[in-house]
C-alpha cells in the first residue's frame, strides 16, 4: 500500500496545515510571540540540542511560519523548507549556508540585479569568487568549472531576460563535479514548475511574488530537495562536527534535511534574517489561490503577447510562452506555463518607452513583480539607469524595452490600456494625468 | 518494507518498547539523539550493545535475546551487512517489528522479517518518522505529507 499522492491544488490549501491541536482552529492561527516556554529543565536541553523538535524562539521557528514552510516545500516536491524575511534572504541563506571562504560559484549572466550584486560584490568581500556565463547554454557552466567551485546558481525563468534553463543539463553538470544546482524558481512559481523534479538541489523563492500575490508581504522561501550527497568530501561543514551547535553533524543526524536544518541552525539562527508570523501568515493567504492565479496570469500573459506582436509600434515581443520563442520548447518540457512576465520594444528607443510608461492608465510603474495588478517598468530609465547603453544592452536591457507582469485584471481592459499608451497621440505627446 | 503513512503510524502508536540495537552512549551521535527522543515520547528504550552497561538511565543488554520483557521494535543502527543475524533474533524473540534505521537497508532481512509475519521498515529514522507523523517534525520546515482535516490526537 503506497500513499495517496496529492496535486498542486490541493497542497497549496492543506500541505502544512492540519487543524490546531489547542484548539481545532480550521484556519492557520497567527503565533504571535517570540518565545516558546519549556515544560522542564530537561525537555530546554533537548531542545537546545536538537534532541527533540519543538519552538523555542520564533527566529528559529514558529508555528505559523512553519505553514509557509511545509506548504512550499510540498508544492516543490522538496524535503523541506525554510523561510526568511525575503527572497534576498533565502538567496543569502542557502549560499552562505554552503560556501566558505576560498570558493567559487558558477551563476548564470542575465539574472535578477540584487542576485548579481550579493555575489560579485558582498560575497565577494568574504573571499567567494562568482563566474557568471550565458545561461542559455548548459555548456558554459560546465567550461567555468573550477576545483573550488561549490555552487552553481541560476534562475528558472530569467528576470528581466525571461532565459529558460535548461535545468536537466545544468543539474547533470552540477552533479558530475560534486556540487549542488540551486535556482531561483520565483518567476514561474512552483505551480508552473518544480525545477526539484530537473535535478535542482536547493530551491529558492521570492514569496513576495506570485506566492503571495497580493504585493503586501515580503518573504523568501529555500526549499531542500532532499537528495544531494553531502557526504561526497567537497562539505566538509555538513559532515564534521559543528562548532556553532555542540558538535552535531547535521548530515548524518538529519540525514536528507540535514542542509535545511543547518540553514535553519547555523544561518538563519546567526544572521537573523527570519520571516515575522504575520507575513508568512498574508502570504499563506495568497498561496491558497496560486493554481488559479498562475493559470490566469499565463493566458493573460500569452493574450498580451500575441497583441503587441501585431502592433504596429511595437519592434520585438520576448515572452517564451511563444510558439517560435526560441526556448518554447525547453520552456514547455519543464513548466505547465511561461508566467506573466514578459518583455517588449517600443518603436522610438528610449523616449518612447518612457511616454509609454507614463502613458498607462491602471497598469502601475514600479518595481516588483507578480502582483494581482498589472505592472510595467522601463529598466533604461528606472533600474539599470546608472548604466551606459553599452552595458545595458551587455546586461540584456535593451534601450525600448518595457517589462510587463500580466496582472489579473479582465484582458480586455489590460490591452486596452496597452493599446491606449501606445497610441499617437501618447508616444508624441508630453502626458499629464 | 512498508512505507506508507498508514502503516507507520499503527507501528509507532501501537509500540511500547524499542530495543536499540548499536545505541551509543555519546550524546551526539544519531543513535543516541534518536532513542532519547523516543524517551521523551514515552517509549520505554532497551539499550542493546556489549560495550555498555547502561545508556540513557537504562540498563544495557548484550544482545536482543538476555532482553527479559517483550519488545515491541527492534531498531537497528548498525551497517547494512550486519542486520541478518540481529533480523533473526528480533524474530526468534517475537518481536512486532525490525526497523532499520536511515541508510542501513539490508534486503534480505527485510524479507526474512516480513516472512515471519513482523512489520519491517528500512531506510527511515524512528525518531524522524515519529516527528513526522505525530507533529514534532512540522516545526522543522519538514514536507510530512501528512494532508488531513483533523487535528493530533
Amino acid at each position: 500500500m503506497s500513499d495517496h499522492e496529492f496535486k498542486s491544488e490541493t497542497l497549496a490549501i492543506h500541505a502544512g496545515q492540519i487543524p490546531d491541536p489547542a484548539t481545532g482552529a480550521r484556519a492557520l492561527p497567527i503565533y504571535q510571540t517570540t518565545s516558546f516556554v519549556f515544560d522542564s529543565a530537561d525537555h530546554a536541553a533537548s531542545l537546545f540540542n536538537l534532541q527533540t523538535f519543538g519552538n523555542v524562539y520564533s527566529r528559529l521557528s514558529n508555528p505559523t511560519v512553519c505553514a509557509l514552510e511545509e506548504r512550499v516545500a510540498a508544492l516543490e516536491g522538496g524535503r523541506a523548507a525554510v523561510a526568511s524575511a525575503s527572497g534576498m534572504a533565502a538567496e543569502a541563506m542557502a549560499l552562505m549556508t554552503i560556501l566558505q571562504s576560498g570558493d567559487h560559484v558558477v551563476c548564470a549572466g542575465a539574472l535578477y540585479g540584487g542576485t548579481v550584486t550579493m555575489l560579485s560584490v558582498n560575497l565577494a568581500k568574504y573571499g567567494v569568487q562568482t563566474t557568471f556565463v550565458d545561461a542559455t547554454n548548459p555548456d558554459s557552466f560546465a567550461a567555468a568549472l573550477r576545483p573550488a567551485t561549490r555552487a552553481i546558481f541560476a534562475e528558472t525563468l530569467g528576470n528581466p531576460s525571461l532565459t529558460v534553463l535548461d535545468i536537466r543539463a545544468v543539474a547533470d553538470i552540477a552533479h558530475a563535479h560534486g556540487i549542488p544546482l540551486i535556482v531561483d524558481n520565483t518567476v514561474p512559481s512552483p505551480f508552473l514548475c518544480n525545477p526539484i523534479e530537473h535535478g535542482a538541489d536547493i530551491v529558492v523563492h521570492s514569496a513576495t511574488k506570485y506566492l503571495g500575490g497580493h504585493g503586501t508581504t515580503l518573504g523568501g522561501v529555500m526549499v531542500e530537495a532532499g537528495g544531494f550527497p553531502w557526504g561526497n568530501g567537497k562539505f566538509p561543514e555538513m559532515t564534521s562536527p559543528s562548532p556553532g551547535y555542540h558538535g552535531v553533524i547535521f548530515h548524518e543526524t538529519f540525514g536528507d534535511f540535514g542542509f535545511s536544518m543547518r540553514a535553519r541552525m547555523e544561518t538563519l539562527r546567526v544572521y537573523g534574517a527570519a520571516l515575522p508570523a504575520m507575513s508568512a501568515w498574508q502570504i499563506l493567504q495568497g498561496v491558497e489561490t496560486l493554481p488559479l492565479r498562475m493559470e490566469r496570469h499565463c493566458t493573460n500573459a500569452l493574450a498580451v503577447a500575441q497583441f503587441l506582436r501585431s502592433h504596429p509600434r511595437v519592434s520585438w515581443v520576448n515572452y517564451p510562452g511563444l510558439e517560435d520563442h526560441p526556448q518554447h520548447a525547453l520552456m514547455r518540457r519543464q513548466m505547465r506555463g511561461a508566467s506573466g512576465l514578459l518583455a517588449f520594444g517600443v518603436k522610438g528607443g528610449v523616449a518612447a518607452g518612457v511616454r509609454f510608461i507614463e502613458a498607462a492608465q491602471f497598469m502601475s510603474h514600479l518595481a516588483n513583480i507578480g502582483d494581482t495588478r498589472t505592472l510595467i517598468i522601463h529598466p533604461a530609465s528606472t533600474t539599470h539607469r546608472q548604466l551606459d547603453e553599452a552595458q545595458q544592452i551587455s546586461a540584456g536591457v535593451l534601450p525600448d524595452m518595457i517589462r510587463i507582469s500580466v496582472g489579473l485584471e479582465h484582458i480586455d481592459d489590460i490591452l486596452w490600456d496597452i493599446d491606449q499608451a501606445l497610441s499617437d497621440q501618447a508616444l508624441s505627446t508630453e502626458h499629464s494625468r | 518494507m512498508q512505507e506508507d503513512i498508514a502503516t507507520l503510524r499503527r507501528i509507532l502508536k501501537n509500540a511500547r518498547t524499542i530495543a536499540v540495537v548499536g545505541l551509543s552512549a555519546d550524546w551526539n551521535r544519531p543513535s543516541n539523539f534518536a532513542a532519547k527522543y523516543m524517551q521523551h515520547h514515552r517509549y520505554k528504550v532497551i539499550p542493546v550493545n556489549p560495550r555498555y552497561a547502561e545508556v540513557l538511565g537504562e540498563r544495557c543488554f548484550a544482545a536482543l535475546e538476555e532482553i527479559p520483557v517483550p519488545v515491541d521494535i527492534v531498531d537497528v543502527f548498525r551497517r547494512s551487512e550486519d542486520v541478518l543475524p540481529i533480523a533473526r533474533s528480533a524474530i526468534a524473540i517475537g518481536a512486532k517489528c525490525l526497523w532499520q534505521q536511515l541508510g542501513v537497508t539490508n534486503h534480505e532481512a527485510d524479507r526474512l522479517a516480513r516472512d515471519a509475519g513482523l512489520d519491517s521498515v528500512m531506510n527511515r529514522c524512528v525518531k524522524i518518522e515519529h516527528g513526522r507523523l505525530f507533529g514534532g517534525l512540522h516545526w522543522a520546515g519538514v514536507n510530512t505529507k501528512v494532508i488531513s482535516a483533523r487535528r493530533l490526537s
